[in-house]
């Protein structure tokens, strides 16, 4: 079994906010994507609010922002957001009605794992986003599955009701396991050495994840974030040095790539 | 759409073509399928900068975000010129407008093979040329110095009778110099602005650059007035055709260049904010002034 992508309508479409969701540190919009085709698990979308883009900090934001979709249904939208810089900032004020832009689905996402491996998903942060959409489809197909998500503390802890029952570790004790979610994943690993991990997080979280696997020869697919302009493979902006010694474009042979393509997975100029 | 014109005898049905490595045909293909041959944005494809050899880019990261615009500094990855040859101008062949190939090189010996390469090819229809690379015997930016541009172009131009395009850089003093060096050496257009150079500093590193590449270039909206003072300055001192561009974002920025004096325009940055962004600018420039 594959999942395949449809082709992005080409062009962007105006949207408008339907729904606008608070979860402890983070918010979720929910955009009427009524016409555009389902995405796959991975995949993202560039998102740029319609009015005032631009004059945030340092009269930012300009570029569209690159954001995994969270969650899909008919006709719908989920994106998980969380407040880091003039993009994010702009798109978080928004308000049902609202209009954004909106370019997607776009890039290579995620495969399911090969029949009778059960999946792991290991999240940290915003990066719950793509784990999410994950875990519906896997549920979807009768694939087992379990989450692990990490976070910095109690508020972010509360991204945790996007997914399912996941197993929760903070940085701070303050819900779940009092440590790294890399500890959940090691352990979970013991106990089942076949399954498949799927990751999303920040670059030192994915890369340990990266690390974890290839030491005990676990698949894993990864889902990378990089600063990008375009999301179409036009800017050459996004890319990652590869095992093989050339780049990869993030937006187009990403975001999910497998980690044995990966020599590190921490990601140069993530966070601007 | 209105708006047919007549540029270097290329028949463009718009006066709107993509600025030289701001748009990836294949790539977007492969994004937006065959939606992207019906529907083109652009009345030329104008291809990213090849090189003889290939090249694999600048370490990341390569872009940083700035008000009104961005700083890239991508560092020409490429396939090379026989892998460009061999791979991408099959796929590029097949777009519905004409193709024009931007190439460099650092001495006059590797950019008369390129353009020999891409002169025997019947598919392209025409030439740009980057000179906003330094000579690496004399360390000067070639398109910087109207001296260095006559001796690369007096070596270049006997090789093709395709159109051929300079590719005006923005980091020199005098603008119009070059321009002129380059029409009395035969170039059959300049195009112009190219990025300004520009740097970012790092967030945690005091005085280091946030690119791998060190220093990048400017584009967007906030170059487009410094775009039309070039152009306006070129025009004056030169009559061959000029492709003007630099921040331009639509219909009325388009005007402006044209006025200023291009006979066409490339839109860039902006096509990263909307894909379908020269098409939209080729219709708003063809709506009736208001």
């Amino acid at each position: 079994m594959t999942w395949t992508a449809a082709s992005a309508p080409l062009g962007r479409r105006r949207i408008t906010v339907s729904d606008r969701r608070t979860y402890g540190a983070y918010g979720v919009l929910v955009l009427a994507d009524t016409n555009g085709p389902d995405p796959q698990p991975g995949q993202f979308y560039m998102l740029a609010a319609v009015e005032r883009w631009g004059g945030g900090a340092d009269e930012r934001p300009f570029l569209p922002r690159a954001l995994s979709v969270l969650r899909a249904e008919p006709g719908r939208a989920h994106f998980m957001l969380e407040d880091v810089g003039p993009g994010t900032d702009r798109l978080l004020e928004l308000a049902v009605g609202d209009d954004v832009w909106l370019l997607g689905p776009l890039g290579q996402g995620f495969q399911p794992p090969e029949e009778g491996r059960r999946a792991i998903l290991c999240g940290g942060g915003v990066g719950t986003a793509p784990l999410a959409i994950l875990e519906d489809a896997l549920r979807a197909a009768g694939t087992a599955s379990v989450a692990l998500l990490g976070f910095r503390d109690a508020p972010h802890a509360q991204g945790a009701a996007l997914l399912g029952d996941p197993r929760v570790a903070t940085d701070d004790g303050s819900v779940g396991h009092h440590g790294r979610v890399t500890e959940l994943l090691s352990a979970e690993l013991d106990a089942d050495p076949h399954a498949v991990v799927y990751s999303c997080g920040p670059p030192p979280m994915l890369e340990a994840v990266r690390a974890i696997c290839e030491a005990r020869g676990v698949p894993a697919q990864l889902a990378l974030e990089s600063g990008m302009a375009c999301g179409f493979g036009a800017c050459y902006g996004c890319v990652v040095p590869t095992r093989d010694g050339s780049y990869i474009r993030v937006c187009v042979d990403g975001p999910v790539v497998d980690a044995d393509r990966l020599d590190t997975a921490l990601v140069a100029g993530a966070g601007h | 759409m209105s708006g047919a014109v007549d540029f270097c005898g290329l028949a463009l049905e718009h006066p709107v073509i993509n600025a030289s490595g701001t748009f990836d045909a294949i790539a977007a293909q492969r994004v937006f399928g065959d939606a992207l041959l019906a529907d083109f944005p652009f009345s030329a494809f104008v291809s990213k900068t090849i090189t003889l050899e290939p090249r694999a880019g600048n370490p990341p990261p390569r872009i940083y975000e700035v008000a009104g615009g961005m700083i890239n500094s991508i560092g020409l990855p490429n396939r090379g010129l026989a892998g460009y040859l061999e791979h991408d101008l099959p796929s590029l062949a097949a777009l519905p407008v004409p193709l024009i190939v931007n190439v460099m090189g650092s001495v006059a010996d590797e950019v008369v093979q390129l353009v020999e390469a891409v002169d025997a090819r019947a598919e392209i229809a025409a030439i740009e040329l980057n000179v906003s690379c330094p000579n690496v015997k004399t360390g000067l930016d070639i398109g910087a110095d109207p001296d260095e541009l006559a001796r690369l172009l007096a070596a270049v131009r006997p090789r093709t009778r395709k159109p051929l395009i300079v590719k005006l850089t923005p980091n020199t003093a005098d603008v119009a110099r070059v321009a002129v060096a380059a029409e009395a050496s035969g170039a059959d257009a300049v195009s112009l602005i190219n990025t300004l150079r520009a740097f970012a500093a790092h967030s945690t590193r005091p005085g280091a650059p946030w690119l791998g590449g060190g220093t990048g270039g400017q584009s967007g909206p906030a170059v487009r007035h410094v775009a039309l003072a070039q152009i306006a300055a070129v025009a004056r001192r030169v009559t061959i055709p000029i492709v003007g561009m630099g921040g331009i974002q639509n219909g009325r920025h388009a005007r402006e260049a044209l006025d200023a004096g291009a006979c066409i325009v490339a839109v860039g940055t902006e096509s990263f904010r909307d894909p379908l962004a020269g098409q939209r600018i080729a219709r708003e420039l063809a709506a009736p002034r208001v």
